[in-house]
């Protein structure tokens, strides 16, 4: 009787562990609730939007985007995503893929630039720019990152933005390091990043543009950069400024060799 | 004029399974705006599928409907090359139709 009961206990406790190993982390169960989501990412309809748009007759030149060249040359837009940013000879500055399509827009349409720049995101022609960018960036998904640190600026913006990244500041002396300087932290549910060294495929860099499910917003890195900032309770260093390039350079370089995953879904 | 919608359509066996993914604003006439003022509703209410200029499915929708809605179902004898349009109509009254082939 005593000997059932011993062996009993071991079946007891043996139950308990498969059951323990068998329970899924919270990480895992995100994961589970990503997939599921995947499969109707609303960042199609917004990929479809920019492709018409890459394509259409537009602004006082009555132009398309079809002669702007994203770094590979005039119209190559496979691959030009997982190189950008970078230098650019002819505007002698170093420009990520919204900044570069801003010069497209000025330069090929006619369209002002300044005045795109002053929009609020998820206004106007920003709606445009956001569309264009995440269908850009679906040309190169699942090309691996590998930014160009070969001319000087690019090497400066690496730098720069690396001192931004950790520049602390503001009511909460907060630093974009603060949450995304450290392995294995979370915000809620989202997994936060370590952004100061290569977070892998698909993370970080390489997950924007992204689809926010809880909002229902489309947003491209220049949005993600800025709301980083108002999380800081810092204002908007602004659309294309050069401390959100900056930035981008610094996050991309340090994503070299990663696969980019964009468009991607959010919770 | 509403953007497009994606529609893909895939046979396997006899059935295919047809995935749609719709751009709407689905505003549910519960949200305030910046200036304190209900944002009036504004969703889709009625959805319809056809096959081959068939109806194969009506469905009725609500203001809970997530914004740009994805509908999934599957079209029991459809092959490769039918014809798949879905159709949507909101309670403003615009509608719009995509159509698709089975692959």
């Amino acid at each position: 009787m005593r000997m059932t009961k011993a062996l009993s206990l071991i079946a007891l406790t043996a139950l308990a562990s498969t059951a323990a190993v068998a329970q899924k982390t919270a990480v895992q169960s995100i994961e589970e609730y990503r997939a599921m989501l995947q499969d109707g990412n609303p960042a199609d309809l917004f990929e479809a939007k920019g492709e018409d748009l890459w394509k259409q007759k537009r602004g006082p030149r009555n132009a398309s985007l079809e002669k702007c060249d994203l770094g590979k040359g005039p119209g190559v837009v496979k691959g030009a995503f997982v190189e950008l940013p970078r230098y650019f000879a002819d505007t002698r500055r170093v420009q990520d893929l919204e900044s570069r399509l801003l010069t497209c827009m000025e330069n090929l349409q006619g369209l002002d630039a300044a005045q795109i720049v002053k929009t609020p995101f998820g206004k106007g022609e920003q709606n445009n720019m956001t569309a264009l960018a995440t269908w850009i960036s679906a040309e190169s998904k699942g090309m691996k990152f590998n930014l160009s640190q070969a001319h000087p600026a690019e090497k400066t913006f690496y730098e720069v933005g690396k001192r931004l990244f950790f520049q602390r500041g503001g009511p909460h002396d907060f630093s974009c390091a603060s949450c995304h300087g450290q392995d294995n932290t979370r915000i809620r549910l989202q997994d936060l990043p370590n952004l100061t060294k290569n977070p892998g495929d698909g993370v970080g860099f390489a997950a924007w543009p992204a689809y926010r499910v809880s909002n229902g917003q489309m947003w491209a890195m220049q949005q993600r950069l800025n709301d980083c900032y108002r999380q800081q309770r810092f204002p908007y260093p602004g659309f294309a400024s050069d401390a959100t390039v900056a930035l981008g350079v610094y996050l991309g370089v340090n994503s070299q060799g990663s696969a980019s995953v964009a468009p991607a879904i959010k919770r | 004029m509403a953007d497009p919608m994606r529609i893909r359509a895939q046979a396997a066996g006899d059935k295919a399974t047809v995935r749609v993914l719709m751009s709407h604003e689905m505003e549910s006439g519960q949200r305030k705006d910046a200036a304190g003022k209900t944002v009036p509703a504004w969703f889709i209410q009625e959805v319809e599928a056809k096959l081959n200029g068939k109806s194969v499915m009506t469905a009725e929708w609500g203001p809970a409907v997530s914004k740009n809605p994805f509908l999934q179902f599957t079209v029991k004898g459809a092959k490769a090359g039918d014809k798949i349009a879905v159709t949507w109509k909101d309670n403003k009254g615009e509608t719009r139709t995509d159509e698709a082939s089975v692959s």
